[in-house]
């Protein structure tokens, strides 16, 4: 069957200025515009954010969470990155 | 070999109370099962709008009009939110549509039954969307990550769509007489329809058993409709009604109400399409649809030179 909806796109909102701007969801659009017009009307309708981040879900490249293992397997045996990794003495309270 | 291992992990996390997300394995009865309920789930929010709308032009305020386009409104971004989480199952939106449109998915029978009054409107507010979110709430946590993730959205801004019916509901309840008598009149209409929106009773639910084994439900259908008479029959007599059950009695072993099961012969008549409104809803759809097949057009050659254009700069 033939897609006359359009591409899809990833919609990211920002909460307030500073704060990440976080996934909340996707939509069809024909353009960039268009994409950023629906997602206002589709995602801020009771002011959930001041910005917002269209982006073509084509260009998203992720990770596979089956090679979650693999992956991230680097950091696991690095503890020392970790500041519960050095023994304090009892009587050092506030470090 | 490979495919039980891949069964296994899914199973640990259903086991796990761990989410499925689209590019994880899942078995094909489970996608399936999701793909329909879903959809259907879409649909409902879609269809939905249409005994609503049929209010706007008569609300009988501004403030009336505003508040239920905003609730219309609403539902239309519910459908959108619930379509894209089941394309990330595999299907297209153009496929859902096909199927709503030719009557091969379901939507919600309730709105299949008229709205005839403006008391009607804060009935399917109160109870519809009450049952709605009743079922919503527990579909926060379902199973699939896509889904549940829209529920929650779903959920938080559908609370004032529960409100807004009930606060209908008091000023017709405790206006002039014949404004209460239409109250009541709506009530009376709406109350087994509601109770069906659960669906079948638990012995005969062939969709239960799965959904509850994949966490898709995490409560059954009787259990579900259970809560929202214990809940709701508080908010009747608060306003001067009658359920019109005449075995509704509070059971003080169970801690509920006994009440009387909606007639199941009328729900699946209505789910075959011989309700009241069946054929109207998939009329007014399939106009809609085609009318606007100028605009997809449009869009679709408009998008494509935009795509050609980003390619070549």
């Amino acid at each position: 069957m033939s897609d006359s909806q359009g591409p899809l796109w990833e919609v990211f909102v920002q909460k307030k200025a500073g704060q990440p701007f976080v996934h909340c969801g996707n939509l069809h659009a024909y353009d960039k515009e268009m994409a950023l017009q629906n997602a206002r009307d589709l995602y801020t309708r009771r002011g959930e954010g001041m910005s917002l981040w269209v982006v073509p879900t084509s260009a998203i490249v992720a990770s596979s969470p089956e090679d979650q293992g693999s992956f991230f397997e680097p950091s696991n045996d690095k503890v020392f990155r970790h500041p519960t990794f050095y023994p304090m003495p009892d009587v050092i309270k506030h470090m | 070999m490979e495919n039980k291992n891949f069964e296994d992990i899914f199973e640990s996390k259903l086991a796990k109370n761990e989410m499925i997300e689209p590019k994880d394995w899942m078995p094909d009865n489970y996608r399936k099962h999701l793909l329909r309920q879903i959809s259907q789930h879409a649909h409902s929010e879609i269809i939905g709008m249409l005994p609503e709308g049929n209010w706007i032009s008569r609300a009988p305020s501004l403030r009336a009009k505003l508040v239920l386009l905003a609730k219309v409104q609403d539902e239309g971004g519910h459908g959108l939110y619930l379509y894209t989480a089941a394309e990330s199952l595999g299907t297209s939106r153009d496929e859902m549509l096909n199927a709503l449109h030719t009557s091969k998915a379901k939507y919600s029978s309730i709105f299949n039954y008229p709205t005839l009054s403006w008391a009607d409107i804060g009935a399917v507010g109160w109870l519809v969307d009450g049952a709605a979110i009743m079922n919503q709430v527990m579909l926060q946590r379902t199973s699939y990550g896509p889904y549940a993730r829209a529920m929650v959205r779903i959920c938080k801004e559908e609370s004032f769509h529960q409100r807004q019916g009930y606060e209908i509901m008091t000023h017709m309840a405790f206006g002039t007489p014949e404004q209460k008598e239409m109250a009541q009149d709506a009530l009376n209409r709406w109350w087994f329809p509601t109770l069906m929106m659960f669906g079948p009773p638990d012995i005969e639910s062939p969709n239960s058993e799965n959904a509850m084994k994949w966490r898709i439900k995490r409560e059954t259908n009787d259990q579900l409709r259970q809560r929202f008479v214990n809940q709701t029959v508080e908010q009747v007599e608060y306003l001067g009604l009658t359920v019109p059950d005449k075995n509704l009695k509070w059971n003080e072993a169970k801690k509920g109400y006994d009440f009387s099961e909606p007639d199941w012969a009328e729900f699946k008549n209505v789910i075959k399409g011989n309700g009241p409104c069946n054929k109207e809803r998939l009329e007014a759809r399939n106009k809609a649809h085609n009318d606007g097949e100028w605009v997809r057009e449009a869009a679709t050659v408009y998008g494509k030179k935009q795509m050609e254009e980003y390619a070549a700069a």
